[in-house]
């Protein structure tokens, strides 16, 4: 049902996930091909403490280039960028990261709300977002302005989901461009056009 | 929160407006967390067209100091990334000992904890006497609030874990009493201080100083606008002074960063 519209290049993947989403991505990285043509962003809850960690653990798993997000460092294609813990993580119209302290949203910090709310407005129609496990609705309004403005919303099957609460909120609130199981989604990210 | 409430341009109008009838210059800041602080404020006050909120931010005088406080962002702790303070404990601040007198700016204090935490690190290393903290925002309420030196007693938990984390020696409650709600902090602390606006937009530099703490300020400014910040600390930082920034920040693209040296891992530079 989706090949027509699949065939609209993807600018920038945002992959959002909390509680239980990091053995989705485990399973995602390792099967992702080299040439992947667009950036991917990464915006998962996580302690503050654990800084390096997450990026530690994804650069073992890929040949993807993998680091934690710089200020002002440009989205480029082929790289994975993972909002760093305690920051919340906007793009900019120029395709530049900006970090932001300021309050949580959904008691999160990175939270996932505002890099898909950030992200919407400036990739539109070229913007997918995927939505994994997690314990609470953060990233349900961000995926809203992502399908406000034209991007694709894709939400992570919440039977395959380890804590199904987050995908499930998204997917009452949200009209999905797909619902994946967490063992389709590296096909469908090979499968995106750059 | 409607995240499309308010377009870019939008941003721009209301961003001139705001330096046209209140003298603050934020078309530098970081468009992308501005445009956000902006359409947060315009969602909380159910503000119902963007029209009644542009006059309103225009011309009530009132309105906009809330504004300007909504505007930037506030939040901060006491001992924020516990790894920096050991540093400043262990590398930075026995150094400045040496000095017969120790002046400190803490750029973008905001509502003060880096001040206070600061200044318990100087007292614990006996330079509190003969130091100088001046705790500089671009907001005159929350220099109120530092200037009081109370806390919300529900985050000292926080704030204490991180101070023994820091290398702190001492039992932290020593340093506040509790008084319903609010901690307050030992005012022989902020006897040191010195509380004022200043603006790192459009402001000069004030003074010299062995030590500049300005940490996630900078990430809220544009790359043009954080050179410009650059080279006001650089004028007003001493040879063989420091320059510390917060744990995301850099001067690493700054044309005048070789004459900055790093101190170990943290994000503290010593000028050369």
């Amino acid at each position: 049902m989706a090949e027509t519209v699949d065939s609209t290049p993807c600018g920038a993947l945002i992959i959002g996930g909390s509680a239980g989403s990091l053995d989705v991505l485990l399973e995602i990285f390792p099967a992702l091909r080299k040439d992947i043509g667009f950036p991917i962003v990464l915006v998962v809850h996580r302690k503050a403490s654990n800084e390096s960690l997450l990026t530690d653990l994804l650069k073992s798993r890929t040949t993807l280039e993998v680091s934690e997000a710089e200020e002002k460092e440009f989205l480029s294609p082929g790289k994975v960028f993972i909002a760093p813990a305690d920051y919340h993580m906007l793009i900019e119209e120029d395709q530049s990261i900006s970090l932001d302290y300021s309050e949580k949203v959904n008691y999160s910090r990175p939270s996932i709300d505002v890099t898909f709310q950030s992200a919407a407005e400036v990739f539109r129609e070229k913007l997918v977002c995927i939505l994994l496990s997690g314990s609470n609705a953060d990233g349900v309004e961000g995926l809203k302005s992502v399908n406000n403005f034209g991007g694709r919303v894709v939400i992570q099957n919440p039977n395959t989901a380890i804590m199904p609460y987050m995908p499930q909120q998204a997917v009452l609130n949200v009209e999905p461009h797909l619902i994946l199981d967490s063992h389709d989604m590296a096909d469908y990210i090979n499968k995106l056009n750059g | 929160m409607i995240s499309d409430a308010i377009d870019n341009e939008q941003v721009e109008i209301l961003l001139n407006d705001v330096l046209e009838s209140h003298g603050y210059d934020f078309l530098e800041y970081s468009h992308a967390s501005i445009k956000r602080r902006i359409i947060r404020l315009y969602g909380l006050d159910n503000f119902v067209s963007f029209a009644e909120f542009r006059y309103t931010v225009k011309t009530d005088k009132q309105y906009f100091k809330r504004f300007l406080e909504e505007i930037t962002v506030n939040v901060t702790e006491m001992f924020r990334d516990p790894s920096f303070y050991k540093s400043l404990r262990n590398d930075v601040l026995p150094v400045l000992g040496t000095y017969p007198f120790i002046r400190i700016w803490v750029a973008g204090c905001s509502t003060g904890e880096e001040a206070y935490s600061l200044a318990i690190v100087l007292k614990e290393l006996n330079l509190l006497n003969k130091s100088l903290i001046y705790a500089t925002d671009i907001n005159p309420s929350v220099l109120d609030k530092a200037k009081k030196g109370m806390f919300p007693l529900n985050y000292l938990k926080q704030y204490s874990e991180n101070y023994l984390q820091s290398g702190g020696l001492k039992d932290f409650s020593a340093y506040y009493t509790a008084n319903y709600s609010l901690a307050k902090f030992d005012e022989s602390l902020n006897s040191k201080m010195i509380f004022s606006t200043h603006n790192l937009v459009s402001d000069h530099s004030f003074n010299e100083f062995q030590l500049i703490l300005c940490r996630n300020v900078l990430i809220y400014f544009d790359k043009d606008l954080q050179h410009k910040v650059f080279n006001l600390f650089d004028s007003s930082i001493e040879k063989l002074g420091y320059l510390a920034l917060g744990s995301k920040e850099s001067l690493e693209f700054w044309p005048k960063a070789k004459e900055y040296k790093r101190v170990k891992m943290e994000k503290i530079w010593r000028k050369l």
